[in-house]
């Protein structure tokens, strides 16, 4: 049996195919201003890559902060549901997800079934979210992929006064008239941004194992910035940034498995649509 | 996308001033006030606690600098020397690094005496809108602090985001404010509260062919409303007044006294001679006023000794 998730965020739009419970195929594209064309030519893509059919897919569910754009979809499942099924899966330990995309940050608590106990989110401010890092890239004028591995080579620890990313481009810019080394203000950049998603994740409670998604947990410097600033071990998953349609696949198998339990598999018409 | 010339849309227009009616060797005690903000400062120099001149410039990325920048350039068309002046107090988010300054006094409290200054003594509420942080203040009859709160954490409803947004939308920032009422419809006001969010929410309409001068409407009212928040959480008493940079923009001026239904204090001075001799009134120099005005309390109470050199 074949289904999709799809997460569409606020910069990217990532998709899963799943078949009989394995990955057959994924992308990712930047979503742009036309969320829905870009959500749909990516899955066009996909599919042709994987060498099928829309009507091969028996279930398509959409997750993320733009879900429904995906306007295909026949259900949509909440973003920190997504993550929390997402998760589970690959790592059944896990008791606090923190996921930081481009312009959200979530702190969710799951059971060991993965269900949604509670969660936080900022979606307001850009402190404490991908853009912020992009902004001080930037500002540094190195790629946010430089940014991320030299904070590793820091030698001191410099405190950033600036929450807001605005103001934080400005301090970035003075803290390189001071001389300041990149690696040291990229471990700046990265400690500031991890007091933020750790102020986040103290709303919900820190709980082991801590498992870091999205997009920013492909930042190495961030990921090891928020393990000094929570004083835990955090873990990153197979696949971070996808780890949203990966949920959203699971969501879908998940409804298909019901369904057919129940002896009956209604028409797209029928389905009721979850919140997005 | 197609760049142009580098333009700075967020460039202001510097300003000087020197009155032509006062004899300051006349004077008996000459004050200035250096107020080092984190986007633009200002001078002022006193004369008996009347109005002798101002600079208003663009801070540079010192703060000493900054402050002489200002000084100097408030005195450039007198004869007036630095060594003139008996006393000055420095004030705004760079007041310790005032080289000229005998003192600091924090800017809410300049700004409030300021402000009592300019809009005179009816003045309760004063909102001062600046570069970087917006603070609501309310005062007594005398200029002095009863309560304020400020916002200094968040780009959104201060000068450096409205600077940002004309860079964006590529308008001249003082512009912004009339050709925000050229439009047909008032728009929805921009949804996202962060400034960088914002510009992602901005390129959007532009890219949907929204017009310019609705988009602009659309940021003014998102910054007025902003502001609003901060004033009910404080309480706004008339006589309200705005100083800063964003008082000059009456895009947000205007949409604030709307949803407010409180209007703003005309910005004309309260001083009738100010006002016949056509003194230029700018909402930027209430702090710089204040800290001068400080300086001649000081001197006249003897709590401060005069520096003068010359």
């Amino acid at each position: 049996m074949i289904v999709a998730g799809i997460d569409v965020g606020g910069k990217n739009v990532h998709i899963v195919i799943k078949k009989d419970g394995q990955i057959l195929e994924k992308g990712t594209a930047p979503t742009g201003i036309k969320k829905a064309e870009a959500v749909e030519q990516l899955y066009d893509e996909i599919l042709k890559k994987a060498d099928l059919k829309r009507k091969d897919v028996k279930r398509v569910v959409a997750t993320g902060s733009a879900a429904k754009r995906a306007a295909f979809a026949s259900g949509f499942i909440p973003d920190v549901a997504a993550d929390a099924r997402g998760v589970i899966k690959q790592i059944p330990t896990a008791r606090t997800i923190i996921d930081v995309g481009a312009e959200e940050g979530r702190a969710i608590k799951v059971s060991a079934e993965g269900k949604v106990l509670d969660f936080a989110i900022n979606e307001k401010c850009a402190a404490g979210t991908g853009t912020f890092v992009e902004a001080m890239s930037r500002a540094l004028e190195i790629s946010v992929e430089e940014l991320a591995t030299i904070a590793l080579n820091a030698t001191q620890i410099i405190p950033m006064n600036a929450q807001c990313a605005v103001f934080g481009e400005s301090e970035v810019v003075s803290l390189i008239h001071q001389k300041i080394t990149k690696p040291d203000i990229s471990r700046a950049v990265m400690d500031a941004i991890a007091g933020r998603i750790g102020s986040l994740a103290r709303i919900v409670g820190l709980e082991r194992d801590v498992i870091v998604v999205g997009g920013m947990a492909r930042n190495a410097g961030f990921v090891d910035s928020l393990k000094k600033t929570i004083g835990m071990p955090v873990a990153v998953p197979r696949d971070p940034d996808y780890i949203g349609a990966l949920g959203a696949a699971e969501a879908a198998l998940a409804e298909v498995m019901t369904e057919e339990a129940k002896g009956k598999v209604p028409e797209k018409e029928n389905v009721t649509e979850g919140k997005p | 996308m197609a760049q142009g010339a580098k333009q700075e849309f967020w460039r202001w227009p510097e300003t000087s001033w020197v009155s032509p009616n006062i004899d300051w060797k006349k004077g008996e005690l000459i004050t200035a006030g250096v107020d080092v903000g984190s986007v633009s400062t200002q001078a002022v120099v006193m004369v008996d606690a009347e109005l002798f001149a101002y600079g208003n410039t663009r801070t540079g990325s010192d703060s000493p600098n900054s402050a002489w920048n200002g000084m100097n350039f408030a005195l450039k068309k007198s004869d007036m020397k630095m060594d003139n002046i008996d006393y000055t107090i420095g004030t705004g988010y760079g007041r310790v690094n005032v080289p000229m300054a005998q003192q600091a006094i924090t800017e809410i409290t300049c700004h409030a005496r300021g402000a009592n200054f300019m809009y005179g003594p009816a003045v309760r509420t004063v909102m001062d809108m600046g570069g970087q942080d917006c603070k609501a203040i309310n005062v007594d009859e005398r200029g002095k602090v009863l309560n304020f709160i400020m916002n200094d954490k968040c780009a959104a409803g201060t000068g450096r985001g409205m600077e940002v947004f004309a860079d964006l939308i590529r308008v001249p920032v003082w512009e912004i404010g009339p050709r925000s009422f050229n439009i047909s419809k008032e728009p929805p006001m921009i949804s996202s509260t962060c400034v960088v969010f914002a510009k992602s929410e901005v390129i959007g309409l532009l890219e949907a062919g929204i017009p310019e001068n609705e988009i602009m409407a659309a940021y003014c009212s998102a910054m007025a409303h902003r502001i609003m928040e901060l004033l009910n959480r404080l309480g706004v008493k008339e006589k309200f007044v705005i100083t800063g940079g964003i008082a000059k923009n009456e895009g947000v001026v205007k949409r604030l006294e709307k949803e407010l239904k409180i209007k703003t204090a005309e910005q004309v001075w309260y001083n009738k001679a100010y006002r016949n001799n056509n003194v230029p009134f700018d909402t930027q120099i209430a702090g710089a006023i204040g800290a001068a005005l400080f300086g001649h309390a000081l001197l006249k109470m003897g709590k401060a000794k005069s520096t003068r050199k010359a």
